[in-house]
């Protein structure tokens, strides 16, 4: 009985230990970005690692999300004589939803398991200490510029998921299922919003990609450094950034679309 | 000369992802026509304005000529006072002009419709147009339907 007290007490402290420290370290983190901007050759190579070699990933499903939502989309929308409206379902549930959440948990899968794996591995080798011990912050050098990137590539991939999307929309709606394709996009034009749909979703995927990177990178920055210890950390990354993509969601949704 | 490719591809990840915001504002979105040309405003007093919005469009003969700018009560009349921002280059329409609220289709959204009148003089910035009707409650038409259905019967 006592024991369960005990252990459910270590578990509680040690939980708040943890968000603790993951805060210093956010805040640690964006003490190095600052500087970045005179050594961005830091950064770029991290956006190839990070942004470039998860575009095809982003892309391709992107593709395939768009022409599912096209095909489903009509089969409802047929029912109603609306089927001229599949440019506004597409367009809409991919710019403010689709497009951000998906990219988002893709990007926690392709990147942010690779970050965690690569910052762990560096700890677990010592790398890091070695950095320290060349009076070189890694906190510098390794762990801001990979944060930077991860902000930076999230909104761009979700933008590219989006356009892809829609764009797959349109091959299964007007080639396929023989929609007009002017209306499919005036109507979407006509409904779609620049600032409440677009910006808001573009917002959203500023806020994925602060939370995934940062995620990601706490994770393999406080990994047990053993071999078992990174693997783990690479699969608490993926299931944290996944609650907290889809939580935070529901939280953006409510504060954007909530009214009216 | 691996990290020129590297510079390279990077390059072309963010114009990417910015060509792809760029379309999603210019093709997906209402961005192109927001710009809005400098109008003048007028306002319109209606008893009812059902599900009209601010930005819901205002037509003249099916041409949009402008959109709802503001909408308020009005606290002496107890009536709706919607401010049109009309177009500049539409700066001729006669200050005896009619607005009613209309439904696009079944069920889409409400607009407001201008019928023209007959004077010589234009609307001006700050001007009233007196002639409104309210906006077509369907509540309120089924329940008279069914009143003078029900005075048939008798």
């Amino acid at each position: 009985m006592i024991d369960t007290i005990r252990s459910l007490g270590r578990w509680g402290l040690d939980s708040f230990e943890r968000l603790g420290r993951g805060h210093i370290f956010l805040l640690h983190t964006l003490q190095g970005v600052p500087e970045l901007f005179l050594r961005f050759s830091l950064v770029i190579q991290q956006l190839f690692s990070v942004g470039v070699l998860s575009v095809l990933l982003i892309l391709i499903s992107g593709l395939f999300v768009g022409m599912v939502l096209g095909l489903q989309g009509y089969n409802t929308l047929v029912d109603f004589g609306a089927e001229e409206s599949l440019g506004v379902l597409v367009s809409l549930s991919l710019v403010r939803e689709l497009g951000p959440v998906v990219s988002a948990l893709l990007f926690a899968g392709r990147a942010g398991s690779a970050l965690t794996a690569e910052i762990g591995l560096m700890k677990s080798t010592e790398q890091l200490s070695g950095m320290e011990m060349m009076a070189v912050d890694p906190m510098r050098r390794v762990i801001a510029p990979r944060f930077l990137a991860g902000l930076i590539s999230m909104p761009l991939l979700a933008a590219l998921f989006s356009a892809m999307g829609i764009f797959g929309g349109f091959l299964v709606g007007h080639s396929l299922l023989g929609i007009d394709d002017g209306a499919f996009w005036s109507q979407m034009q006509v409904k779609t919003d620049w600032y409440d749909d677009v910006l808001n979703g573009v917002i959203k995927s500023i806020v994925f990609g602060f939370v995934c990177t940062w995620i990601a990178l706490f994770e393999g920055y406080d990994a047990t450094p053993t071999s078992e210890g990174v693997g783990r950390a690479t699969t608490r990354t993926v299931v944290h950034s996944a609650f907290a993509i889809l939580g935070l969601d529901f939280v953006l949704t409510a504060l954007m679309f909530g009214e009216g | 000369m691996h990290n020129k490719n590297t510079e390279i591809t990077v390059g072309m990840f963010v114009a990417a992802g910015i060509v792809a915001l760029f379309i999603l504002a210019m093709k997906v979105s209402n961005l192109a026509d927001l710009n809005d040309e400098e109008g003048y405003r007028v306002v319109a007093e209606f008893e009812n304005i059902g599900g009209l919005k601010v930005r819901s469009p205002v037509t003249l003969a099916g041409v949009r000529v402008g959109r709802v700018e503001a909408i308020d009560l009005n606290s002496q009349t107890y009536n709706a006072d919607v401010t049109l921002n009309l177009y500049g280059s539409y700066n001729q329409i006669p200050t005896d002009t009619a607005a009613s609220i209309y439904t696009a289709g079944l069920l889409g959204e409400q607009y407001i419709g201008l019928e023209a009148g007959a004077e010589d003089e234009f609307l001006q910035d700050g001007d009233v147009i007196d002639l409104t009707q309210p906006a077509l409650v369907l509540e309120q038409v089924i329940g008279q339907f069914l009143f003078s259905k029900a005075e048939g019967d008798e």
